[in-house]
């Protein structure tokens, strides 16, 4: 279980401190598929971060399976099987994704028929990848998938995934949900998605809308989407303002 | 042959070797000859005037592995050698050279390789050099190698270079004159530490028509080391030159990269790119989540970037 205490999250800026997240707690139990959505700079991916140990929390408690964990760095609590799927991947000149499947599984080899499972799962073929650099010569599609599937070979019990459909091609995305819905299903892991796709909020048992830097809905998919689809089918509050739409 | 334990591990550093080679072999120490063998498609014969060795494939000589290690178990040898290189026409063959200075004296080692190949038509020749240094002596270990190509009509060279570590000086000159529809690809990998400087001059000239010459040169430079990269593709006919460098700065190292093209011919193609940058934070990261430590994260940058 994840447990997330009054976490709140400050930068300095040359006129005082800007709060990036305010006081939030939330819960998330085993096995459960939780997704994070909400406005573009609304804090989701920073509150994300802060599970990982990617950013330190200005104050506030990151509990884990009951364990504090909130002075821990990345890789302990990457041992302790939380995962991250990056929103924009590194690329790694000399490394293949052979190398980084590997690592991810962390058993020190890694069979191609695995790594042929893991990437099969996000809409690639092992044949034409398995021995290819992370480099510039992948698309950012293509590095986004080689992202997601290490994190299926990383296996963890905790997995974070920052908007596995950007960049991604329709018919990946169709694989990538399939694969959400059959981790979820067979209760493998705890999932968080920060995402804005329908499709995925809609396989979601929880959905919380964080904006401004605080939690503003939580609820079921069915709860919390059509308070989405109405507040995007809004016009601009300036252009409306004092009547008609522009 | 391979005597000692220092010989066995520079010998497999260097040249990959583990017991006595299969085919060809050279194998030089301590500025003698410590074993060698030639085969019914290639003989090596020592040279009479001046320190080095002949090599001679046949013409139609294909799969076959010649390997010629150097290596300086001794503090205060410093030797110039010459290889020369001769490959027949039609023949597809892998030289594997390489040299490995083991120096635990106050007095400097020093080898500098001179190899010059001419490779006959249609031959392709892959060419594998390893540098390695080690030994607790205050004594430099030092290799400066010069290696000039000269690749006749069709044929081809793939040359790998890597400098391993444990060398505090080098200066490294590779030549190779592309004749029609000839080809040299230069894999470079280099490794600098601590106080050591290491510079590369590098030349591919372009001179047949349909010729092709692609530089890819990765370095690290660690703490204070220095490091200076030339390559230059010149083109004087219609071909096509690529020139990548790519280094990883660490600590207080510097690095100076200098691409060159130069183009005597309106249907040379040529390209060069260059950059040079420390280990991205967000790589560091990545891996980090992925259960490494930091610095076993950035070995694994390292070892992959010199692979």
């Amino acid at each position: 279980m994840l447990e997330l205490q009054h976490i709140n999250y400050a930068v300095h800026e040359p006129d005082g401190e800007l709060g990036i997240l305010k006081d939030i707690s939330l819960a998330v139990d085993d096995h459960r598929l939780v997704v994070f959505t909400g406005p573009n700079g609304g804090g989701k991916t920073t509150l994300a971060k802060i599970v990982m140990g990617l950013v330190k929390p200005t104050t506030g408690r990151i509990l884990w399976n009951g364990e504090d964990i909130t002075g821990l760095g990345i890789t302990e609590r990457a041992k302790m099987g939380i995962s991250y799927g990056f929103q924009q991947p590194p690329r790694f000149k000399g490394l293949t994704v052979r190398d980084l499947l590997t690592i991810a599984a962390g058993n020190g080899k890694l069979s191609k028929d695995r790594c042929c499972q893991y990437l099969t799962k996000v809409g690639l073929c092992a044949n034409d990848y398995l021995d290819r650099e992370v480099d510039a010569s992948l698309s950012g599609g293509e590095v986004k998938r080689i992202e997601i599937a290490t994190i299926l070979a990383r296996n963890a019990q905790l997995m974070i995934f920052d908007e596995p459909e950007a960049g991604i091609d329709l018919w990946s995305f169709t694989r990538l949900t399939e694969t959400f819905e059959q981790i979820h299903r067979a209760g493998r892991a705890t999932m968080i998605v920060i995402s804005h796709q329908e499709r995925i909020i809609s396989l979601a048992d929880e959905v919380v809308v964080i904006g401004d830097g605080s939690i503003s809905h939580r609820g079921s998919a069915d709860e919390i989407l059509p308070e989405i689809l109405a507040d995007t089918t809004g016009a601009c509050p300036v252009l409306t303002k004092g009547g008609a739409a522009l | 042959m391979m005597d000692t334990e220092v010989d066995r591990e520079l010998l497999e550093k260097i040249a990959d070797l583990v017991g006595k080679p299969v085919g060809a072999f050279n194998i030089r120490k301590d500025c003698g000859c410590d074993g060698r063998q030639s085969t019914e498609h290639i003989e090596i014969t020592g040279k009479t005037d001046k320190a080095g060795i002949d090599i001679r494939v046949k013409p139609g000589t294909v799969g076959e592995t010649c390997h010629i290690p150097v290596i300086i178990t001794k503090p205060g040898i410093e030797e110039v050698v010459y290889n020369d290189f001769y490959i027949g026409e039609n023949s597809n063959v892998d030289i594997v050279a390489g040299c490995g200075i083991h120096n635990c004296g106050n007095q400097t080692s020093r080898h500098d390789g001179v190899h010059t190949f001419y490779v006959g038509k249609n031959s392709h020749v892959h060419y594998t050099e390893k540098h390695y240094g080690e030994g607790d002596g205050k004594g430099g270990k030092i290799m400066n190698p010069q290696t000039i190509v000269y690749l006749e009509e069709g044929a081809s060279i793939q040359m790998e270079t890597s400098q391993i570590r444990g060398i505090d000086s080098t200066k490294r000159y590779t030549k190779i004159v592309c004749g029609k529809d000839a080809e040299a690809v230069i894999t470079e990998r280099l490794l600098t530490h601590g106080d050591q400087v290491a510079e590369s001059d590098m030349e591919i000239v372009l001179d047949g028509e349909n010729s092709r010459g692609r530089v890819i040169s990765r370095s690290v430079a660690q703490d204070s080391s220095q490091q200076l990269f030339k390559p230059l593709v010149t083109g004087n006919a219609k071909c096509f030159g690529h020139v990548q460098c790519d280094s990883i700065i660490m600590g207080a190292a510097k690095i100076r990269s200098v691409p060159e093209i130069a183009a005597n011919c309106t249907e040379a193609q040529l390209i060069h790119e260059a950059a040079i940058g420390k280990i991205a934070g967000d790589q560091l990261l990545k891996l980090q989540t992925l259960g490494l430590t930091e610095e076993d994260a950035e070995d694994f940058i390292l070892k992959g970037f010199l692979a």
